[in-house]
C-alpha cells in the first residue's frame, strides 16, 4: 500500500539544533538591528555580571567591620583632588569603599528584583490560568481580588506588607528576615499584571482544538493547565517579568530609602542612596551620586530591554 | 492588446527579506475584455489574490511591484502616486473581499456607507445620492430596502452582508471588478445566491471581472475564461469550458482530477503528489516539474505560455503539437 | 455475513445553550430567557466499518453533534451510547475511560489542533502514553510507525509543527488519531481548510486507512461532494434535526427532501453538463428563532399549509410531510 504514503517532500529538511534556530530567527535579528538596544543588552549583562562576581572584583568587602576604618571615611573619589587613589569612587562615613558598596547593593538590589519577579510571577501566573480555564464564580472572585488590589499603587501595598510582617515578626529577627519580607511584599503587589494577561491568553487558548484534543483522552484539568495551556501563554509572561524587574528594583529602592527596607548592614543601591543623602549638603556628593547613577542606569536599560522583547514578540506588528 | 480593458503584461512581484528578494509573482501575463468575466483560479500560495492586489495598488511593503506593467483601458496604473491610485479604486475598478464583516465598517449604517462611495464618485446630491442606495440595495436583492438601509452591518446575515458589499463594489459604476474569494465564507446553499447577483449584476452594468478564487466550480459558474496559477505563474489561461473539461496543463489536468464530484462513487481520487513549492524553494525550470508525470528533459527551461489553439498553456508538450496530452493518472 | 453491529447509537438527543442576556439585564429590561436549540431530537446508530457522513451548513447543529460524539460536550437528554457506554452517565468511571480509547477525532483546522509547543512527536504519542499503551522507547517506535503510515518520516518527530504545511499537519492529526488504535474516529470537516489537491490526498490516506486498521467514521461536512466520496450512508441536518438519512447512492440519485435537493443542485457542475436544477432560495435560519410547524418551510418550494403548523415527523428515514409515504415525490414537478 504505498500508495499511501506521499513521496518524500522536498521542503521537510532535517530538524535544526537549537543553536542553528537562535541564530536564524528573527528575534536576534531584530535584537541586533537596534544599537540601543544592543547598548542596553551589553549593559545589563556587565551590570549582572559584575555583580555575580562582586566578591572577586572588589577590593575590599565593604561589609566586613574589621576591613574598615574610620580614618578612611568620607574620602571624596581617587580621580578628585584630595582623594585617596585606594578608593576609585570614595568612601562613605563609616570608610567603607563606595565601589565596593554599589556591586554589593546591586547584588542584593538585583536578588531582590529577581526573587519577587518569580513569585508574583508564579502567584500570578497560577491565579490567572487557574481564573482563565475555570470561569464562572472562580474567575470572578479572582478578578475583583485583583481589581481591589490594583486601586492601591503598588508602593503602598508594598509598605502595608512590610509593616504588617515586621508587627508580626520578633524585633530581634528583623534585620535578618528583611530580605524574605521584602521580596514577599513586592511580589505580592506585583501578582495582578500577570494574572490578567495570563488570564485572557487562557481564554483564547482553552476553546483551541489542540485543547479539546487533549479532553479527548481523558487528561486532568490540571495537566491540560500546566502541560498543554502554560507554554503558549508565556510570551507576553516574559515581556511583563522584565519591565516588573525594573519596577522592583525601584520599589525596593524607595522602600529602602524610606528606611523600610534593608538595615545598613546589608545596605541595597537604595539604603546607600538614603545614607547619601544625609551628607549631600555638606559636600561628599559622591555618597549618593553613583549610587542612583548606578540605579538609573540599570532600571533605563532593563526598561530598554523590556520594550524591545515587547515589540519584538508582538504578532500584529510583524 | 487594443480593446482590452485591463492588461497585465510580465507583472513581477517580490517581498524584500533577510535573506534577499523573494520572487512571489514571476511574469504573470494576461489581458481582461470589457464586460469579461475572468476567473484566476490556484491554490494557497499560487499568488492570485498578490495579483488582485498589485492591480490595485494595495501591496503592502515588504511586498513591491519589481517590474512589468499594468494598464487600463490603456493607460498605466502600476506607477501611479498613491493619492491617484485611491481616486481610481471604486471608481473605476470595484473591489470585493472574501469577509463581508471586515468589508464593511460595523460603526456606520449601510445607506452612509453607500451614499459617502456614492457622492465621492459621482456628482449627484445627498438626497439623490440615497435613493440610487436604495436602488442598488434593491438590485443585489435585498428585501425592503427602503426600510434597511439605515441598518448596522451585523444586522444582516451573512449573505445579504455579501450582497451590500457587492452594491458597494458597483455603485459608482466601476469598469472592472476584482472579487477575491466572494463566497468562501459563505454557507454552500447562499454561495450560489451571492454568485448569480454578481454574475447579473456586472453584466447588467456591463462591468469585467476579476474573478479570484480557488473553488474551480465557482469559476465554472461564472466564468467567461479561466486563469489557473501555480507558483506564482499563470500555467493555462483559456475558454472555462474547455479549461474545465479538457485542461492542457499537467498541474491544471491534475487539480481537475483531484475534484470530487457528485458522479458515481470511486474507490480513490486522482491526487498529485507532493505540494506547491514555498516561496523560497522554487526549482528552475517549469516549477511542477518535480511534481510532474510528463516531465522530460526540455522542463529545466521555464516555458512561456505557448499557443495551442485559442487556448495557452505553458508546457513544453505543447512545442510542437497542438492536441491536449492526457496526463498518467490512474485509472 | 455477520450481521452489521452498531458501534453508535445516538438517541434522543438534545442540546439546549442558553444565550439569555445576564441575569440582572433581563431583570431590569423585563428580556425574556433565550435558548438556542442547537440539537433537537437526533436518532440514528453508525455501524462497524462504515463512514456515515451528515451534511449541513451553519445553524445545522452538526459541530455541537460532533462534540458530543466524542464526549466534549454532555447533551441536555438523550444518549449518546460509543459500545455500548453512556459517556455522559456518571457512575463507572472504568468503563469510560476504556471507551475513551476506542474514539477519537480529527479536528478542521490543522492549524489549530496541533499544540504550536510541543514537539510533533510528543503530540503523536501522547494518546499512547495517557492510556498507558507504551512508554520511552516503544511510545517512541510507535510514533515512527505512525508517521510512517501517514506518509511522512520517522524522523519528523523531532520537528515543531509549524515546520509543516497544512496537509502534512492533517497528516499529523491523524496519525495523533489513530495513535490509541481506535474502533470510532468522528471528522469534523477534516479537508475543509485544505486546497483541492491536498484534500484529495488526505481523503485518499483517509479511506486508505479505514481499510487497513477496521475504522468507523462519523464524517462531518458541508461539501456534499466529499461526503459522495468518502460515506456508505448520508444524513442531512437542518436546523439541528435529521431531515433525510440513506445510502449514499439512494440519497444524491433520489432525494427524498426538498432541502437535500437543494444542497445537491447548489454544487457547481464542473462538468457543466447542463443538468437541471432548482433555483436556491433564503438562508439558513436564526436557530435562536426557527420558525414554526417544518423548520424549512420558508425556502420550500413544495410547502403547502401543513408545513407552516406542524413539525414533520423523522418516519421512513425523510422528516417531510409530502415524502410520507410517497419516495419518488421530489423527482416528479
Amino acid at each position: 500500500m504505498s500508495e499511501i504514503a506521499a513521496p518524500p517532500n522536498a521542503e521537510s529538511a532535517p530538524p535544526r539544533t537549537f543553536i542553528a534556530r537562535v541564530k536564524d530567527s528573527d528575534l536576534l535579528a531584530s535584537f541586533l538591528s537596534s544599537k540601543v538596544t544592543v547598548a542596553a543588552g551589553v549593559i545589563t549583562s556587565v551590570l549582572f555580571l559584575a555583580a555575580l562576581f562582586a566578591p572577586w572584583i572588589t577590593p575590599t568587602d565593604p561589609f566586613d567591620p574589621a576591613t574598615n576604618f574610620l580614618s578612611d571615611s568620607l574620602d571624596p573619589p581617587s580621580f578628585v583632588a584630595g582623594g585617596d587613589p585606594r578608593f576609585w569612587l570614595g568612601t562613605d562615613d563609616q570608610g567603607r569603599d563606595i565601589w565596593s558598596a554599589i556591586l554589593y547593593g546591586l547584588r542584593v538590589s538585583l536578588a531582590i528584583g529577581f526573587c519577587s519577579v518569580l513569585l508574583g510571577g508564579a502567584i500570578g501566573i497560577g491565579l490567572g490560568l487557574i481564573s482563565g480555564y475555570a470561569g464562572g464564580w472562580t474567575d470572578s472572585a479572582i478578578m475583583r481580588i485583583a481589581d481591589v488590589q490594583l486601586t492601591f499603587p503598588a508602593i503602598l501595598i508594598a509598605l502595608l506588607l512590610d509593616g504588617v510582617a515586621h508587627a508580626l515578626l520578633k524585633s530581634s529577627s528583623r534585620d535578618e528576615s528583611a530580605f524574605g519580607v521584602l521580596v514577599v511584599a513586592i511580589g505580592l503587589s506585583f501578582w495582578v499584571q500577570y494574572a490578567r494577561t495570563v488570564r485572557a491568553s487562557t481564554m483564547v487558548e482553552k476553546s483551541r482544538d489542540y485543547v479539546l484534543a487533549a479532553r479527548l483522552i481523558g487528561l486532568s484539568h490540571a495537566r491540560i493547565l500546566f502541560s498543554h495551556i502554560l507554554p503558549n501563554v508565556m510570551g507576553p509572561v516574559l515581556v511583563i517579568a522584565t519591565i516588573n524587574l525594573a519596577l522592583a528594583i525601584i520599589t525596593e529602592a524607595t522602600l529602602s530609602f524610606l528606611g523600610v527596607g534593608l538595615p545598613p548592614t546589608q545596605p541595597s543601591l537604595g539604603t546607600l542612596i538614603r545614607i547619601g543623602q544625609n551628607f549631600l549638603f555638606s559636600g561628599e556628593w559622591w555618597i549618593v551620586a553613583f549610587p542612583s547613577l548606578t540605579l538609573a542606569v540599570l532600571v533605563l536599560a532593563v526598561n530598554l530591554l523590556g520594550d524591545w522583547l515587547r515589540d519584538a514578540l508582538n504578532p500584529r506588528l510583524k | 492588446m487594443t480593446g482590452a480593458l485591463l492588461s497585465v503584461r510580465d507583472l513581477e512581484v517580490e517581498f524584500a527579506t533577510r535573506n534577499g528578494p523573494l520572487v512571489a509573482l514571476d511574469r504573470v501575463s494576461f489581458e481582461i475584455a470589457p464586460g469579461e468575466v475572468l476567473g484566476v483560479v490556484g491554490e494557497s500560495g499560487a499568488g492570485k489574490s498578490l495579483t488582485g492586489l498589485a492591480i490595485i495598488g494595495l501591496l503592502d511593503p515588504p511586498g513591491r511591484i519589481a517590474g512589468g506593467e499594468i494598464r487600463l483601458d490603456g493607460a498605466r496604473i502600476d506607477n501611479l502616486p498613491p493619492a491617484r491610485m485611491r481616486e481610481i479604486r471604486g471608481r473605476r475598478i470595484g473591489i470585493i473581499f472574501q469577509d463581508p464583516l471586515t468589508s464593511l465598517n460595523p460603526l456606520l449604517r449601510i445607506g452612509d456607507q453607500l451614499s459617502e462611495t456614492i457622492l465621492a464618485h459621482t456628482s449627484l446630491t445627498r438626497r439623490q445620492a440615497r435613493e440610487r442606495a436604495i436602488a442598488w440595495l434593491g438590485e443585489v436583492g435585498i428585501p425592503s430596502p427602503e426600510k434597511r438601509i439605515d441598518g448596522y452591518p451585523h444586522e444582516f446575515s451573512g449573505g445579504m452582508r455579501q450582497r451590500v458589499v457587492i452594491a458597494l463594489a458597483l455603485c459608482a459604476e466601476p469598469a472592472l471588478v476584482i472579487a477575491d474569494e466572494p463566497t468562501t465564507a459563505l454557507d454552500v446553499s447562499v454561495q450560489a445566491q451571492i454568485i448569480a447577483v454578481l454574475k447579473n449584476l456586472t453584466r447588467r452594468h456591463g462591468a469585467a471581472v476579476m474573478l479570484i478564487t480557488h473553488d474551480m466550480g465557482v469559476i465554472a459558474e461564472t466564468a467567461d475564461r479561466v486563469a489557473v496559477m501555480y507558483a506564482g505563474r499563470i500555467v493555462e489561461i483559456g475558454e472555462v469550458g474547455q479549461v474545465a473539461r479538457k485542461p492542457l496543463h499537467p498541474y491544471a489536468q491534475g487539480l481537475m482530477a483531484a475534484i470530487p464530484t457528485l458522479e458515481a462513487r470511486v474507490d480513490r481520487l486522482a491526487q498529485i503528489p507532493g505540494a506547491m513549492p514555498r516561496l523560497s524553494a522554487i526549482p528552475r525550470g517549469c516549477a511542477f516539474a518535480p511534481r510532474c508525470p510528463n516531465a522530460f528533459g526540455r522542463c529545466v527551461e521555464r516555458p512561456p505560455l505557448l499557443a495551442v489553439g485559442a487556448r495557452r498553456a505553458a508546457c513544453w508538450l505543447y512545442e510542437e503539437q497542438q492536441e491536449p496530452v492526457l496526463a498518467e493518472v490512474p485509472p | 455475513m455477520s450481521p452489521a453491529e452498531p458501534i453508535v447509537v445516538v438517541r434522543g438527543l438534545r442540546r439546549v445553550f442558553d444565550v439569555s442576556p445576564p441575569w440582572l439585564s433581563r431583570l431590569i429590561d423585563r428580556e425574556p430567557r433565550r435558548l438556542l436549540k442547537a440539537v433537537d431530537g437526533l436518532d440514528f446508530t453508525i455501524v462497524r466499518g462504515e463512514t456515515l457522513g451528515l451534511v449541513g451548513e451553519s445553524g445545522s447543529g452538526k459541530s455541537t453533534l460532533a462534540r458530543m460524539a466524542v464526549g466534549l460536550l454532555n447533551p441536555s437528554a438523550g444518549q449518546v451510547l460509543i459500545e455500548g457506554v453512556d459517556l455522559a452517565a456518571t457512575g463507572d468511571r472504568s468503563a469510560r475511560r476504556a471507551v475513551r480509547r476506542r474514539m477519537q477525532m480529527i479536528f478542521q483546522d490543522p492549524f489549530a489542533s496541533l499544540n504550536p509547543r510541543w514537539r510533533v512527536g510528543e503530540i503523536i504519542a501522547e494518546p499512547i502514553r495517557a492510556f498507558g499503551l507504551a512508554n520511552g522507547q516503544a511510545a517512541a517506535e510507535r510514533v515512527g510507525e505512525l508517521l510512517n503510515l501517514v506518509g511522512l518520516h520517522p524522523a519528523d518527530a523531532r520537528k515543531f509543527p509549524h515546520a509543516f504545511s497544512g496537509g502534512q499537519r492533517q497528516r499529523i492529526a491523524i496519525a495523533r488519531a489513530i495513535a490509541s488504535s481506535p474502533d470510532f474516529i468522528v471528522c469534523d470537516e477534516p479537508t475543509s481548510a485544505l486546497d483541492v489537491s491536498i484534500q484529495a490526498q488526505i481523503l485518499n490516506l483517509m479511506r486508505d486507512l479505514q481499510d487497513r486498521l477496521g475504522l468507523t467514521y462519523l464524517l462531518i461536512t458541508h461539501n456534499l461532494a466529499v461526503v459522495r466520496f468518502m460515506a456508505t450512508r448520508v444524513g442531512v441536518m437542518y436546523l439541528g434535526r435529521l431531515v433525510e438519512i440513506g445510502d449514499t447512492d439512494a440519497l444524491f440519485l433520489r432525494p427524498r427532501h426538498p432541502y437535500t435537493r437543494m444542497l445537491i443542485d447548489a454544487v457547481p457542475d464542473l462538468s457543466m453538463s447542463g443538468r437541471p436544477r432548482t433555483p436556491i432560495g433564503g438562508e439558513p435560519p436564526n436557530p435562536i428563532d426557527p420558525p414554526p410547524g417544518c423548520p424549512f418551510h420558508p425556502r420550500c418550494p413544495r410547502a403547502v399549509d401543513v408545513c407552516r403548523t406542524e413539525t414533520p415527523a423523522f418516519v421512513d428515514a425523510v422528516a417531510c410531510h409530502l415524502a410520507h409515504g410517497d419516495p419518488g415525490w421530489l423527482a416528479r414537478g
